[in-house]
């Protein structure tokens, strides 16, 4: 045990250092053939993701990725954006522990999340996603491949894996001397959000489903998003790990900003609509009070305007 | 249909030179675009020529898509030639021929917009046809979108559980013998047929509009012939020239040979309608 912690302070002292001077740092840690994990409680390890988007220097390694250990087994969330990047994730809990990796668990369809588990088939452990993720990747798993194959270079994103588990409402994992909760979501930030619950660190997962600092994005339903954000708050979780922004945070406050952009966007949109504002023209009009609190809003709002627009235009 | 389909497959063929384009130079894909703009026209246009069309036409589109799955493209004829129909066709989607919209004697043609999937950068053209048979074309060039958009939605179980539902809004102020604009909001996935699924290998079948005919007291408005490229939910807005009282009908049929059929009375009804 203190061998362990003695390496997990070191890894968090590295990963402060890297959040504060990522865009320095960023050729040395592209050169490490391991990611840097904060050990946020205690077996539960974290990288955080970069706050740009995907590109050829960050391999798309712009989620926050990571892995909890338990006494007999490891179970990784989320596997990272390319292949690239999940093997990194992999040696470094080969750097940790050679317990076996009994689950890859994939919180949703966006390439970000999931093309890193290619890196894991080795291990053969079980694929874990929301029972509507196989429909999402078939729909989009290719295209996604192709487009990230475009920013990262032949043969570089990874292959599309299928779970092989599948959750449609809720269900326990173990890994021995700890369970993690599964939660399959009715949809809200995309059409199969699962969140996982630690329940010996009382550490939720909500993956994409909470946003911290990054402009959210919108992908499944504005008004099922903020029901399920929502719910999210009444497991009273000690603490978050949120899919994009700090490693660790309380879920309350970090989920109040969120909840202020989503009805920002929810309010504004149905004024635009009911003003006879065209879609085209609404992503300048909707949510600016917003822009202030995000970074990389002109890469994502805009978009969650149109997807708040589709859906609200029908009420 | 069966000259879509050929379309279709001529895109299909088509798709090797996109990727290229991607390691080649800025004027070796300014070069690949023409080359597949001239292969396109020859497919869609034998034989014709097809002239500069500004003054003629107008195409607006935004210059980087916000959301693949649904990009607002802009038609405006802004001049006093007679336009019969227009063809958008958006060069690198597969199924490039997006859509054809002819004119009826009721329609006010200045300005027609649709929502249309873009799987790639790409350039789009608006080919006008004016009464006497001549063809005037003008280009935009769109940049795909980035992240997690993608031209299949997240979430058509709303479109399937509710197909055919369709909603009338009028969007100009409507005044008896002066034409109006008005949007018609569909209910349809238009499932493109390219989803794969990953463990039976075998393709979501197709389920798309095909053509959507709008009529006003049986005088035609608009005939829109589509394809896959059209997006989920189609949003279509365009202008028609009502007298008093009287009915617009719109008429859907699919790739299934579904037909949706409703009718609306302007200015009444153009509200909403559901099943």
């Amino acid at each position: 045990m203190r061998g362990r912690s003695l390496i997990s302070r070191r890894h968090a002292v590295l990963g402060a250092f890297c959040l504060c001077c990522a865009p320095g740092l960023s050729r040395s840690a592209d050169e490490s053939n391991s990611v840097k994990t904060t050990e946020i409680a205690r077996g539960i390890h974290v990288r955080r993701g970069a706050d740009e988007v995907a590109s050829a220097q960050n391999k798309d390694a712009i989620a926050n990725i990571g892995f909890i250990v338990g006494r007999d087994s490891v179970a990784v969330l989320d596997s990272g954006g390319s292949l690239h990047d999940g093997e990194r994730l992999r040696r470094s809990i080969r750097n940790l522990t050679d317990l076996p990796i009994r689950y890859v668990l994939m919180s949703h369809v966006h390439p970000d999340h999931i093309f890193g588990a290619g890196a894991f088939l080795q291990d053969k452990p079980a694929f874990v996603a929301h029972a509507q993720l196989p429909q999402a990747l078939a729909q989009r798993g290719e295209y996604y491949r192709e487009r990230l194959e475009e920013v990262l270079g032949r043969g570089n994103a990874g292959p599309i894996v299928q779970p092989t588990m599948l959750v449609s409402d809720r269900t326990q994992i173990e890994l021995g001397g700890r369970s993690l909760e599964l939660r399959a979501h009715a949809v809200a930030h995309t059409s199969n959000d699962l969140s996982v619950v630690d329940s010996q660190t009382g550490t939720l997962f909500p993956s994409d489903l909470l946003f911290v600092g990054r402009t959210p994005s919108l992908d499944g339903s504005l008004k099922g998003w903020l029901r399920e954000l929502s719910m999210l708050g009444s497991i009273h979780a000690k603490q978050a790990v949120p899919g994009h922004g700090p490693v660790r945070v309380k879920f309350a406050s970090a989920a109040s900003k969120l909840q202020q952009y989503l009805e920002t966007l929810l309010r504004e949109t149905r004024q635009a609509i009911a003003n006879g504002v065209d879609i085209g023209a609404a992503p300048e009009i909707v949510g600016q009070s917003e822009r202030k609190n995000w970074t990389l809003f002109d890469e994502y709002h805009g978009h969650n305007v149109t997807q708040a627009f589709k859906e609200l235009e029908w009420e | 249909m069966g000259m879509m389909r050929r379309y279709f497959l001529i895109a299909a063929c088509g798709l090797g030179g996109i990727v290229c384009t991607h390691v080649a130079s800025a004027d070796d894909e300014a070069d690949a675009r023409s080359e597949r703009w001239a292969e396109l026209q020859r497919a869609i246009f034998p034989g014709r020529t097809i002239s500069e069309g500004a003054g003629v036409i107008q195409l607006d589109a935004p210059p980087r898509a916000l959301d693949a799955a649904l990009v607002p493209f802009t038609i405006t004829l802004p001049s006093d030639k007679q336009i019969k129909s227009v063809v958008l066709v958006i060069d690198n989607n597969p199924g490039p021929l997006a859509g054809r919209f002819t004119f009826g004697a009721a329609a006010d043609p200045r300005s027609l917009q649709v929502r249309m999937r873009v799987n790639s950068y790409t350039n789009v053209h608006a080919v006008a046809e004016d009464s006497a048979g001549k063809l005037y074309a003008v280009q935009k060039f769109v940049k795909a979108s980035g992240g997690c958009s993608a031209p299949a939605g997240s979430n058509d179980e709303e479109s399937t559980r509710n197909l055919g539902q369709m909603k009338l809004k009028l969007v100009s102020e409507f005044a008896p013998g002066e034409p109006v604009q008005a949007q018609l909001m569909i209910r349809h996935p238009n499932f493109n047929g390219m989803q794969m699924d990953q463990l039976t290998r075998l393709y979501t079948p197709a389920h798309f509009i095909r053509t959507i005919d709008i009529t006003y007291d049986d005088q035609p408005v608009l005939r829109i012939e589509s394809d896959i490229s059209l997006s989920t939910d189609p949003v279509i807005a365009f202008g028609f020239k009502p007298s008093t009282q009287g009915k617009l009908r719109v008429e859907v049929t699919d790739s299934k040979e579904q037909s949706f059929v409703r009718e609306f009375a302007v200015p009444a009804a153009a509200v909403s309608s559901t099943l």
